[in-house]
């Protein structure tokens, strides 16, 4: 195998790894509100709003590899982190309640799930965003070279 | 092509824990509430709860309900005729999950008319005219009192025992139970302690004619 073919492969396999991630976190969320019938409060919503086309646009950018497929994905995972690091702040009270948007239905600092202490569904999410957000920004960067 | 293969047998994968994490989930849930319905019966069904039918009936359908739930109401003739194509046999229970804003006003006129002795006349007064006093999920407190007195209710008596905080510790215990049976829409039910596989008019027939069969 050439040096070039080893290095699209890896490219191949960032953008492979960010898919993963997108799909994981989407049937997570399918499973928390279809299965265990958790009611999705606002900010859940954004950040589903900004997943979901993750997984369809990546797994497009995969077949065949297209490069370009950074430009259209790093917008959507950067925005989705944004509002799952705000709904962190929220969660752990750095932003007081009264000052979120989704005061009536469902609480969006109601606990549903904690894993370890300190897992929390916002805290999951954050996770896959940046992961996502900081593979992308690693790909950009082997691209330009 | 290989790399086909993987994204494909991942997706697979995927979907395949999905689907096995849900049914392995929803038979855990029911085996729990099962368990429940042996060892604490009185999350069912309170001493204070309202009952309708026999004594003597061994189906029993416990329904979280909300007053201002459009579904609720639109569910109750279903449950009626239910209990009246098996008669003696289904006892009904109304359990309170008031989750929309300002629907527990409506419960505490419904334990106010309780103690008038005509509980289950008004709950079918309010779910009949739900559509007139619930505009947009937001219920109306003012707009119910012209439909009470159809209910033959002395209105000054029930505005005077809606107010008696019993009524708000009785609430607060409906929404302890809601919350332990991981009630979190309403209506819902419970045959005997089962909870409905998914929710349904034709769901809710088959379990008790299941319960019925088993039982008589």
């Amino acid at each position: 195998m050439t040096r070039l073919d080893q290095t699209s492969n890896s490219n191949w396999n960032i953008v492979f790894l960010c898919w993963l991630i997108a799909s994981i976190s989407t049937m997570g969320s399918f499973f928390f509100s279809a299965i265990m019938q958790f009611a999705p409060c606002v900010l859940c919503w954004y950040q589903r709003i900004f997943m979901f086309p993750l997984v369809i646009i990546l797994l497009v950018g995969l077949f065949p590899f297209d490069k370009s497929v950074v430009k259209y994905a790093l917008p959507l995972a950067s925005a989705g982190s944004f509002f799952a690091f705000y709904h962190n702040l929220l969660y752990y009270g750095i932003i007081p309640e009264s000052v979120q948007p989704c005061s009536q239905g469902v609480s969006c600092t109601e606990v549903y799930i904690d894993l370890f202490g300190f897992l929390t569904i916002q805290m999951l999410s954050l996770i896959s965003f940046s992961t996502i957000v900081a593979l992308l920004v690693i790909l950009k960067r082997r691209l330009s070279k | 092509m290989k790399k086909q293969y993987i994204v494909l047998l991942s997706g697979i994968l995927l979907i395949l824990t999905f689907a096995l994490g849900g049914y392995f989930y929803k038979n855990q849930q029911s085996k729990k509430i099962s368990f429940m319905a042996k060892e604490n019966a009185s999350t069912f069904v309170r001493e204070y709860s309202p009952t309708l039918g026999n004594d003597d009936a061994k189906v029993y359908i416990v329904e979280f309900l909300d007053p201002a739930c459009e579904t609720c109401s639109a569910f109750y003739p279903y449950v009626k005729n239910l209990m009246g194509a098996n008669p003696g046999k289904i006892k009904l229970v109304i359990r309170y999950a008031p989750f929309h804003d300002g629907s527990d006003y409506f419960v505490k006129i419904l334990e106010a008319a309780k103690r008038q002795g005509k509980y289950w006349e008004t709950l079918e007064v309010m779910l009949q005219s739900q559509s007139y006093w619930v505009s947009q999920h937001n219920p109306q407190p003012r707009l119910i009192w012209k439909f009470l007195p159809s209910a033959g209710l002395n209105l000054e008596k029930i505005a005077n025992d809606m107010n008696d905080p019993e009524i708000v510790k009785l609430i607060e215990q409906d929404l302890a139970d809601a919350k332990a049976l991981n009630v979190r829409k309403t209506p819902e039910f419970f045959v005997n302690g089962k909870p409905l596989p998914s929710f349904g008019y034709d769901q809710l027939k088959a379990l008790v004619e299941a319960e019925i069969k088993a039982n008589y």
